[in-house]
């Protein structure tokens, strides 16, 4: 470890902008992306799963408000969205004296409930579509067989939905990653937080742009690495034999 | 009421679609051993009759009675529906169903399609369960196909394997609803042998079907729909060696 260190320590000698200061900060940052997204991604995640089996529901006052959510999170910039909550919240009268406020004050709660319900928004309408493409002669079997509607959904139409929306939820990870970096613009010190701060501190566009890019490029590679697994696994089944 | 009660049962069932009358008051008695096979051309309803039988199609009239158990109605806004889901779901598990198009579930193993229900509707231990699974697939000679998914199987793999999971169920009555349709010639064989075995060892069937050599030698009574009702019924040489009705003949009368 020590020796890697002095290793990074000699080659960075030369140079003047990535010192082990400012690295230190794309270090921090990078957890902060890391901690945004995937816990923005996991929230909405789980919320989207019911969300999207409630969005097909032949019951209006289920859908429609399900509906309306969706469509409002999709159909306004992520950029706005973050900065209603985050600007907005402290117009609500009386907020400031709730504890709340203790939340919200920092830039990171509103940021992660901005993300959390975009991504929600978009993965709930992702999962329906895949939920509204499962065969009908799946789900006659299944009811042919005595499975109750929840008995149904839990072993039969969202397995299969699942799997079908791998490579479009993927995207969505993928998406949000990039998205995150717009966090930066509430005073959150995420990837591009850093690399703003690195810019700003030497006047070095193109070192400091380039050098988070290639960390974003390797994010993604993971995560395309990943998807690529969780595909090979659970979609073995549409690949016919042989091949 | 007789020592075991009837299989299944149904009595004057009427059904239309809009302003379509497609089933036009029929009754069948599946007593344990039968096997009947419905005729007719297709949009003679005999599908249709099938899927009231298990109720994926909501009959208008007519009642339906399961192991003498009589499944109960209430009219809706939307027509009429079984007043108990729950009974309807404990129904369906003594009737299985084989379908024109398998409809096995492609994202779990033979195997697992196969244990599936008997383990998560019947509530079956799973080990008891995988058990009888690999028999029933021995049976129909897919051993050997347990652990592949329904994409990697031919058709008529796929219909043995799909006849193995109603099968699993230990089913009151087996409804067919045109098992060999979707196959192709060369497949048809494996299949009708599989059913013949089921025939002879006494299971009750009920197969909509296009195969005219296996109503003749199986079935022990052949129904002929047309348009909704009973054009002609009863044993297979009767209704098949001996048609009296102008259409069953036309029907039955080779085509080149």
């Amino acid at each position: 470890m020590e020796a890697l260190m002095n290793a990074l320590t000699e080659l960075l000698a030369d140079n003047t902008i990535f010192t082990m200061k400012t690295l230190g900060y794309y270090g921090e940052g990078l957890v902060t992306t890391v901690q945004l997204v995937f816990l923005s991604l996991i929230i909405g995640l789980v919320l989207a799963v019911p969300l999207a089996i409630g969005r097909g529901s032949r019951h209006a006052w289920i859908k429609m408000p399900i509906f309306f959510f969706t469509y409002v999170f999709r159909g306004t910039p992520l950029l706005v969205q973050l900065y209603l909550i985050y600007y907005g919240v402290v117009f609500v009268d009386g907020i400031q004296d709730t504890w709340l406020w203790l939340i919200l004050e920092k830039p990171f709660v509103p940021a992660l409930i901005a993300f959390t319900l975009n991504t929600a928004a978009y993965t709930t309408e992702i999962f329906r579509g895949a939920i509204k493409s499962t065969p009908r002669g799946e789900i006659e079997a299944a009811r042919a067989y005595g499975m109750s509607q929840r008995l149904m959904m839990r072993r039969i139409i969202l397995p299969s939905a699942f799997r079908r929306a791998l490579p479009a939820y993927g995207n969505e990870v993928i998406f949000m990653l990039h998205a995150s970096a717009i966090a930066s613009v509430v005073t959150i010190m995420d990837l591009t937080g850093a690399a703003r701060f690195v810019y700003a501190r030497f006047y070095a566009p193109f070192e400091a742009f380039l050098f988070v890019a290639g960390i974003y490029l390797c994010l993604t590679f993971a995560i395309l690495y990943f998807f690529r697994y969780l595909e090979k696994r659970l979609l073995a089944h549409l690949k016919p034999a042989n091949q | 009421m007789a020592a075991t009660p009837i299989p299944l049962e149904v009595r004057d069932i009427k059904k239309r679609f809009g302003d379509v009358e497609v089933l036009k008051g029929l009754s069948l008695e599946a007593h344990k051993g039968d096997v009947i096979t419905l005729i007719g051309a297709s949009g003679s309803g005999k599908s249709t009759f099938l899927r009231c039988m298990n109720l994926l199609e909501q009959p208008d009239e007519g009642d339906l009675l399961v192991h003498g158990e009589e499944i109960r109605f209430k009219q809706t806004r939307h027509g009429r529906e079984p007043a108990d889901w729950k009974q309807v779901v404990a129904m369906r598990a003594k009737l299985s169903m084989v379908f024109q198009s398998f409809n096995l579930w492609a994202h779990m193993t033979l195997l697992e399609n196969v244990i599936e229900a008997p383990v998560h509707v019947l509530g079956k231990s799973k080990k008891e369960a995988i058990e009888h699974g690999r028999a029933l697939l021995e049976r129909v000679g897919l051993a050997e196909r347990a652990d592949y998914y329904p994409a990697q199987m031919s058709g008529g793999q796929q219909q043995r394997g799909a006849i193995a999971r109603a099968l699993a169920m230990d089913p009151e009555v087996m409804l067919f609803d045109e098992p060999t349709s979707a196959l192709d010639p060369e497949l048809v064989g494996d299949v009708l042998k599989v059913m013949r075995d089921l025939a002879e060892e006494g299971r009750t069937m009920i197969v909509v079907t296009h195969e005219m050599a296996f109503a003749r030698d199986v079935s022990t009574q052949v129904i002929y729909l047309h348009q909704g009702h009973v054009e002609e019924a009863g044993p297979p040489a009767e209704v098949l060696g001996n048609p009296r009705s102008g259409r069953l003949k036309q029907f039955l009368a080779p085509k080149h």
